[in-house]
Parts: structure tokens; C-alpha cells; sequence
């Protein structure tokens, strides 16, 4: 099948590639680009293991082409640290909440709420709920990825978190 | 001692040690997205395999035309049965001693069987290749309904075992019969029955589910034909069986079969056993002379790996007038699907399934269980517990609830009345098991008293007033289970797997600058192993967690153990830790005793090292040690400082719990509000609190979309109609509801630390509690029993049919 030169920015840098109109542009992030924190869980776009950020807008990447996201600036989890490499206040939010087990779905979970970090900086916990039904966990129960996301929003917000009430 | 000695407190806060919140050291990589899974995994050349697979639930397969498919740019190879006829593997050994299908030889038996196996350079044309296949299929009549399939018309399904009298597991009464298993003494049973005042009898049917972890099962297989090595990259919860089994059945020397299990994303059970992928897979790599890599999509796991329970359960208790039970008289329809894949240790057909009798002191009780086939997807795996416990724990929870109702008896106070006392402890079960330890009224009155359970009921008694004056739609539902599970598998003379004993194992080697490595014969899929175990060794030894790495899942370095899965890994592996860190123990105080220049029963340990008993400033860190087993050891001692330990347990262990799920109906819509859920756990002596309440919030919520909604479906000519995530229930952070967690401590009195382990209890509590909310909330309205899974509709249509809506 003829192949399509792609050009697209990815954390920060210039990416370019030569896909089939039919490649998945999770395929091209994973095996083009050996970049392998974006999973695939479901490819029906249920899970959200998948979850990148393009052009600010959360995306499951397994349901769209490497050709659609021609010129597009996207992020994916290898993006979110620090930059001076440090865990970033989402990731240690996870690690301290204990907000993942197996880690696969991880990724897609830490790249939506950074998106509904950005869009929402102080949301509710129905807010946080509703903001990732996006993305499926079978670990966790979601109680403490809520608690994680709440610790990054205290932190970046520059207050205490505090512990909702039971 | 100065300002800046460190307290005992600081030394103790330092190790991170058992007891300690302890943040997992696998999240490093896990946040960053530098976790390594197996479809992470890529070798030069490597090539990538799909499936063809049948459409038709069970056909004969006529004619398998591959000629078009090896047209398709970059396709390879198709292999299929013929193939692998020649290499002696058309058919594979299951671990319930049944055989299975690797690919469709001659028919095929459920929908989206393996028929061939196309090999192609990416994963796009080996896509293009399986369509190309062109299988002629000749339809057969499907058996769909299990309580059909011993009907003297029923079409027989695996025509390998006409003839066939006995199976694996004893005599069989019908070519669609896998085994009948019995416990229990049917004789003093039956007159348990005949004489008493009070019985129930309900058929429990216990739906087929799934554990669909979110990554899939998959496998990157290797053969090195210059070394004769294979070497497999797995999603495998068990990576030495595997080992065994591959040179078993491949033939090759196990010394030069590699398996690697790296990252795992989720299991639940369903990477226990062997799939057709993984023998394809290495075929082909044998074949081909290239690494092959096999993934599976979200569609065939769901519609073609192991299942979970699908049991039907004709439930019986026997019981006094004032509610003390006599008998319980189980009798169990098992729908095994086309071949008996079950996850079980071999002697036990259905599992542990035997637990039944639950939480409750049995004078007497029986069992039976058939197992039959059907066309549907063959499996019956441990999902998130320990062989059959789930439905045995639903069974006899639901049962309680049913007695209660008829007694007009308190479901809690029917519980109190029959629980096994602590005194009764190691209690002797009907059905055969020993119990290690409990205290069941305490954390049954510890539920009731945090949850304010006698106002919930009143609270029930008004609403339901109130529903009858018309004054409101919503009934409310009072779910209690109690539940004793049955984990630690196991004993050697109770559990092995194709003839190996389940024990388990840890070497742990000590390094000169008090840094060391555990490997393991177990294999996390979340449950952070990596964090815990590191915390069990700085406790016994006094080195700090952060100082202990834990390797698992290499079998060329790892000791042989078998696996994790129905919570094995704290009470079989955990002990193993806890054994071979005491061994590296004994040998550091004959090192210290040395050193110190005393008699070793001078010294006392305390904490991080070795101290001279009445003379405390006699001291020697375990750190130095370290140092000193490489460089100043007894004269006659072998320098280092390493263990082994292949520990087999002497029995199971029994974690128990107490849960009650409150939850409003609304009888026009069937929509369920959860309102509170409270779960109180006792697994024993507690290693990490913080992963305990993980692994207690992730089995709660598998159990809440169990019961109230996930479900594998099949029409009745045999369709999966639940393929994907679409139809298939999978519950987000929305409907996900809030828990409450809590524990009491009943130390298990065999286990060297008193760990029972936790990752499943909550499943196996949880489901039972979520059906007995929804059954207490209608039962006001006549009903005895609803099946499960309790979804809006179902509960609409429960309504309905009670009268509750016109």
C-alpha cells in the first residue's frame, strides 16, 4: 500500500514518518516513533489506554489515522514530567494516592486529567468523575485516581491538599 | 547516644517494613509511561501473527483454502491444524486434563475458535492475510442452553471422547459429560433434611462473566535454531508452569526454554492458562526462523480466552425453627464451554468450590457438581479468586439471605446465630477443609455498629410504609454478605498444577554494601510486589526496603515457583520471604557473634542489626554485616550472604470479611443508586495498608459491575452478543461508587508472618453483597431470588413482575 509522508510535532520535537493512510496513529506513536507509554487496551475507543493530547484536546489515538494528525502538536505521557525531568504534580499525585496498580491504563489516565487539569483547575470530584468516564481502570476502583487528581490540582492551584471528608 | 542517634522510632521509619504506607516503587516508571509490557517488546525481524476464526458456533470445517492469503504482500505463512500435525501439536494438554483445540481440527466447537494462524511482516498485513483466507464451513446444530446438553437428543460436541466412559475426573453419563464430583455425606445429609423443621431450596445461578484485564494476552516467541533455545515473552501470571509446559509438550529441554514475563497489565486469571497464540506462536517461530509476536485484540479476549463461573447452583438448607442450620445440600450445573480449560488444581474438578458451607458451622452437608459442555468459549478461569470461591461464596450468602426472609429472621442476626465460633478454631468443615483462624462475630458486629445498621433497617421499614401509602417509587435494599474465603493454594498434598506441587519460592542474596535482590517465583499484575516484598525482608532483616530490589518474572533467574493468582502470592510466597530472609538472618548472627566476640546466644536482634544481650552499645548494624560476609566470616564458613526458599505451605489460609451495600431502587426505571458501601476486611497480619485499601477498592469494583451488570452473553444459536466494551460491562469512574473500607487482625496462626492475603476478597464478598441489596429491596414485594446481573432492565422487569408497575 502507498505510503504518505506525515510531519507532526510530538513533546516538543519534529517528527516526521512514512504511514499507510490505514495506520493508526497509536501504531505510528508505538512502533514508528518507539514511543510505548500510549497503550492499546480496547481499540474501540472505550478504555482511553490510548489517550494522547492534540491540539489540546484529549484523544483516543487508536481511532484515528497517522494521516489526520498531519501538523498537529501533541503530547503523549513521555511528555509530562518536569522539565528538568522531575515527576510532574499529576504523576506524583498518582504515586502518592495510590492511584494506579497495574499501571497499563496509567498513561491515557494521566494525559486526560492533565487536559481536565488545563480546561478545569479546580474541578469537584463529580466534575473529576465525569472528566475521565473516558478512561476505564480495572485496578483501582477510581477512589484514589480521584484523590490523585485532587492532589495535583491542590498543587498546582499552590494549596494544601486537603482529604474530602468520608 | 547524642541528639543525632537515631531513636528506635526513626530505625524502625526507616526500613519501611511491614505495616508501613510504603509508596510503590513500580509507579516511577508506571507515571512516566517506562513500563515494559510485553507488546513493548520488539526483537529484530520480528514478524506478527493473527487469527482466522469461525464464525459458526459449531461447524465442520470442510476445506481451509490458504492459496489467495499467501498472495497478500508480506503474509508468510498460514498455518492450521495440518501444520501442526506434523510438529505432534494440533491438540494441547488443559490444565483440568482435558485436551483442547490449538487450531479447529476438523470442526469447530465455539464462535471465534482459532481456526489458522497467518504470519506476516506487520500487523496490518497479517490483518489482509486472515481475510483472505478462504474456510468452508459445513453449520452443525449448536448446544447453547448447559441444561440442555445431557438431553438424549443433544448433539454431541467433542467426537475425540465418544466411546469415552471416563475422563480426567472419573466416570462420565453422556458424550457431552466432562465429570461429576461429590463431597460431603449424602446419607446423614438427607437426614439432616427429612427431619427438619424449616428448609429452602433455589436455584443460584451464578452468570458467565469475564476478567478482561485491560491489556490483553500476548507473546513475542523466539526460537534460536543455531542454540536450539526458545524463548518466550509472555503475559503469563505463571511463568515456570509455562516453562514446564512448552518443554512438556514441545519436547524441548526446559534448561533451554526462556520465559520472561515482564510488566503485566492486569490479570485476574485470565493469564493463567495457555492459549492457542502461544503455541502458534512459537510454531511459527520455529517455522519461520524469526521472533514472532502475537496480540490479541480487545474482541477475541473477551469472546475466545478463559471465561469465569457459570455455575447453576440448586441451593438446599436444612434448619430449626428458631434458625439454627442442619444441612446444606448443593447440587451444581457447571457449563465448561467446548473444552475443560479450567484454571483448577489438578484433584479438584470445580476448584474450591467445596468452601461452600461459608462462614457458617455445618453439622452436615453435600455436594455434587457436573460438568458439561457446550459451544461456547472453554475456560472457566479463577477470576479475581481462588477456584470456584466466588460462586460458592455467592451461593451460600445468597442462601442466608433466603432463610432469613423465610424465618423472618435479621439476614445479620441469622449470621450471628451460625457463624463458626472462635473457639471452634482450626474448625473442621463438612465439606473437608481446615480453617485457620477467625473471629467472625466481632467483625460482623464491628460492620453493624460502623454502619448503624439497626437505624438502616428502620430507616428500610418506614420506606417500605411509605411505599406501599404510594408516597414514593424507590425501594431501598439492605445487602449483608459475610463471606471466608479460602487462599494459599497450597499444600502440596491438596494442590498441584499437571502434577507440580503449588508451593512457592525466594532466593535472596545480600550484597557487600548491604544492598541486595529478591527473585521470586510469583509474578505481579498490580498487586506491587515489588514494594511489599522489599517490606517483608526489611522487617526481617533490618535492611531498608529502598535497598532490596525484587525481581520477578525471569525464569533463568528466578527460583521455580507458581505464580500469583488466587491470592497465592502473600500466603505461599510471602512466607517463602519471610523463610529464606530468617535463613540470611541465622547466618548474619553467627557472622555478628564472630565479630562481636560472643557466643550467637548472647546477641539479640534489634531491628537493624544484632545487639549484645545487657550490653546495648555492643552493637553491629545488619548494613556492616553485609560487609563483613564477604570479608571476615567465621573461620570453616562459606563467605556471602544468600538464601533460598521453596516454602510449601501446611495449609490454606482463611481471610474473612463483613460487608453491607445500602441501595435505592427505582422500580419505573430499574435505576440503581448505590448509597454507601462498607467493607471490612480481615486478611491478617497487614504489609502495606495503603495496597491492601487499592486491592480492596479494585476487587469491590469488579464485583459492583459483576453484579450489576457485566455479563458474556450468548443468543441461542450461539453468538457472543457482549464482543466488546460496547455490550460488555465496564464500569467507569461515574457509576463507579464510593467505598469504605475498615479491618480487623485475626493473624493466620501457620503462616510465618500471620499474612492470609486480600486481592480477592473483595470480589468474592462483594458480589454477593451487591445481589443481596437488590433482593432485600424487593423481597418486601414476594420475591425469594432474582438472578444476577442486576442491571436497569432486570430490575425494571423485577418490578414488573412482582407488580410493583403496571
Amino acid at each position: 500500500m502507498a505510503k504518505t509522508h506525515v510531519t507532526m510535532k510530538v513533546n516538543g520535537a519534529e517528527v516526521e514518518g512514512l504511514v499507510e493512510p490505514r495506520t493508526l496513529l497509536v501504531h505510528f506513536i508505538r512502533e514508528n516513533l518507539q514511543m510505548t507509554g500510549t497503550h492499546i487496551g480496547c481499540e474501540t475507543t472505550h478504555c482511553g489506554a490510548c489517550t494522547v493530547d492534540i491540539d489540546g484536546m484529549s484523544v483516543k489515538s487508536c481511532t484515528m489515522f497517522a494521516v489526520q494528525a498531519q501538523g498537529s502538536d501533541i503530547t503523549t505521557v513521555e511528555g509530562m514530567a518536569n522539565a528538568d525531568g522531575t515527576l510532574s504534580a499529576l504523576q506524583e499525585g498518582f504515586r502518592m494516592m495510590h492511584g494506579l496498580q497495574c499501571g497499563f491504563c496509567t498513561p491515557g489516565m494521566i494525559v486526560r486529567a492533565h487536559r481536565l487539569l488545563k480546561e478545569n483547575p479546580s474541578p469537584s470530584e463529580p466534575e473529576i468523575r465525569m472528566g475521565i468516564s473516558g478512561n476505564i481502570c480495572r485496578c483501582t476502583g477510581y477512589q484514589n485516581i480521584v484523590r490523585a487528581i485532587q492532589y495535583a490540582a491542590a498543587k498546582i492551584n499552590g494549596v494544601e491538599f486537603q482529604e474530602a471528608a468520608e | 547516644m547524642n541528639d543525632l542517634t537515631p531513636t528506635r522510632e526513626q530505625r524502625e521509619a526507616a526500613l519501611e517494613g511491614m505495616g508501613c504506607k510504603r509508596k510503590r516503587v513500580e509507579d516511577i516508571r508506571f507515571t512516566q509511561g517506562k513500563g515494559n509490557y510485553v507488546d513493548d517488546v520488539k526483537l529484530p525481524g520480528m514478524l506478527h501473527g493473527d487469527f482466522v476464526r469461525s464464525p459458526h458456533p459449531h461447524a465442520r470445517v470442510k476445506k481451509i483454502d490458504d492459496s489467495e492469503a499467501l498472495k497478500v504482500p508480506g503474509v508468510l505463512a498460514v498455518i492450521t491444524a495440518e501444520t501442526l500435525k506434523t510438529v505432534n501439536l494440533a491438540w494441547m494438554p488443559t490444565l483440568a486434563g482435558d485436551v483442547q483445540m490449538v487450531l479447529a481440527d476438523g470442526k469447530v466447537l465455539f464462535q471465534n475458535q482459532e481456526v489458522a494462524f497467518v504470519v506476516a511482516t506487520d500487523r496490518y498485513a497479517a490483518d489482509d492475510g486472515i481475510n483472505k483466507v478462504i474456510v468452508e464451513y459445513e453449520p452443525l446444530p449448536p448446544l447453547v442452553d448447559p441444561f440442555k446438553s445431557m438431553d438424549k437428543d443433544a448433539p454431541v460436541l467433542r467426537e475425540d471422547l465418544v466411546g469415552k466412559t471416563s475422563g480426567a475426573h472419573g466416570p462420565r453419563k453422556h458424550d457431552n459429560h466432562i465429570f461429576e464430583w461429590t463431597v460431603g455425606d449424602k446419607e446423614l445429609t438427607d437426614a439432616a433434611f427429612n427431619k427438619a423443621e424449616v428448609k429452602i431450596k433455589e436455584m443460584i445461578s451464578y452468570h458467565r462473566t469475564h476478567p478482561s484485564p485491560l491489556e490483553t494476552c500476548q507473546c513475542v516467541c523466539s526460537f534460536d535454531k543455531i542454540k536450539g533455545e526458545l524463548t518466550i515473552y509472555g503475559t503469563f501470571q505463571a511463568p515456570h508452569v509455562i516453562r514446564t509446559v512448552v518443554a512438556l509438550i514441545a519436547k524441548l529441554p526446559e534448561q533451554k526454554i526462556h520465559v520472561i514475563a515482564p510488566d503485566i497489565g492486569g490479570g485476574f486469571g485470565n493469564k493463567v492458562g495457555a492459549y492457542p497464540g502461544y503455541i502458534c506462536a512459537a510454531v511459527a517461530s520455529i517455522v519461520t526462523g524469526k521472533p514472532v509476536k502475537w496480540v490479541e485484540d480487545r474482541i477475541e479476549n473477551l469472546t475466545a480466552t478463559s471465561f469465569a463461573r457459570d455455575y447453576h447452583m440448586t441451593t438446599e438448607i436444612a434448619a430449626t425453627r428458631d434458625g439454627k442450620v442442619t444441612g446444606l445440600r448443593v447440587h451444581v450445573l457447571a457449563d465448561h464451554g467446548a473444552f475443560d480449560a479450567c484454571a483448577d488444581p489438578s484433584k479438584w474438578p470445580a476448584g474450591f468450590f467445596n468452601i461452600v458451607t461459608g462462614s457458617y458451622d455445618f453439622p452436615t452437608a453435600h455436594l455434587a457438581v457436573d460438568g458439561v459442555y457446550t459451544n461456547k468459549a472453554p475456560g472457566g478461569v479463577a477470576y479475581r479468586c481462588s477456584f470456584r470461591v466466588t460462586e460458592a461464596a455467592y451461593c451460600i450468602e445468597r442462601a442466608m439471605d433466603i432463610l432469613a426472609q423465610k424465618l423472618k429472621m435479621d439476614p445479620a442476626e441469622l449470621r450471628l446465630k451460625n457463624f463458626i465460633k472462635p473457639e471452634q478454631f482450626p474448625y473442621h468443615s463438612a465439606l473437608g477443609w481446615e480453617y485457620d483462624s477467625g473471629d467472625y462475630h466481632t467483625a460482623m458486629r464491628k460492620m453493624m455498629e460502623t454502619t448503624g445498621y439497626a437505624a438502616l433497617r428502620k430507616e428500610q421499614a418506614e420506606k417500605r410504609e411509605a411505599f406501599k401509602r404510594g408516597e414514593t417509587r424507590e425501594v431501598m435494599g439492605l445487602g449483608i454478605s459475610f463471606f471466608t474465603e479460602i487462599v494459599g493454594a497450597g499444600p502440596s498434598k491438596n494442590c498441584d498444577i499437571l502434577g507440580i506441587a503449588m508451593f512457592d519460592s525466594c532466593e535472596i542474596r545480600m550484597h557487600p554494601t548491604g544492598a541486595g535482590i529478591a527473585r521470586m517465583g510469583t509474578k505481579s499484575q498490580g498487586q506491587g510486589h515489588e514494594t511489599t516484598w522489599a517490606q517483608i525482608i526489611a522487617t526481617e532483616i533490618g535492611i531498608p526496603a529502598d535497598n532490596i530490589m525484587v525481581e520477578e518474572g525471569n525464569t533463568d533467574t528466578a527460583p521455580y515457583g507458581l505464580g500469583t493468582y488466587g491470592s497465592r502470592s502473600t500466603p505461599v510466597a510471602g512466607a517463602a520471604i519471610a523463610m529464606a530472609a530468617r535463613k540470611i538472618k541465622a547466618k548474619a548472627q553467627m557472622i555478628a557473634a564472630y565479630r562481636l566476640e560472643v557466643h550467637e546466644d548472647d546477641l539479640e536482634f534489634d531491628i537493624d542489626g544484632f545487639r549484645v544481650k545487657g550490653l546495648p552499645e555492643k552493637f553491629m548494624s545488619m548494613k556492616d554485616i553485609c560487609w563483613a560476609a564477604y570479608n571476615s566470616v567465621p573461620p570453616g564458613m562459606e563467605p556471602g550472604l544468600e538464601a533460598v526458599s521453596y516454602y510449601d505451605p501446611p495449609n490454606m489460609t482463611y481471610p474473612f470479611g463483613a460487608y453491607l451495600c445500602v441501595m435505592d431502587i427505582d422500580v419505573d426505571t430499574g435505576v440503581y443508586k448505590v448509597r454507601r458501601f462498607y467493607a471490612l476486611d480481615d486478611c491478617g497480619t497487614r504489609i502495606n495498608p495503603m495496597i491492601i485499601e487499592g486491592q480492596v477498592h479494585g476487587g469491590l469494583t469488579e464485583a459492583f459491575a459483576i453484579a450489576m451488570g457485566q455479563e458474556i452473553r450468548y443468543d441461542e444459536v450461539g453468538n457472543v452478543v457482549t464482543g466488546s466494551f460496547m455490550d460488555f460491562f465496564m464500569p467507569t469512574a461515574v457509576e463507579t461508587p464510593h467505598w469504605e473500607t475498615d479491618f480487623t487482625v485475626t493473624p493466620s496462626p501457620h503462616h510465618p508472618i500471620g499474612a492470609k492475603g486480600v486481592g480477592e476478597s473483595p470480589n468474592v464478598g462483594g458480589v454477593p453483597a451487591f445481589s443481596n441489596a437488590v433482593n432485600d429491596a424487593f423481597s418486601f414485594l414476594g420475591s425469594t431470588h432474582i438472578q444476577m446481573p442486576h442491571d436497569f432492565w432486570r430490575n425494571w422487569k423485577a418490578a414488573k413482575d412482582l407488580g410493583a408497575v403496571a
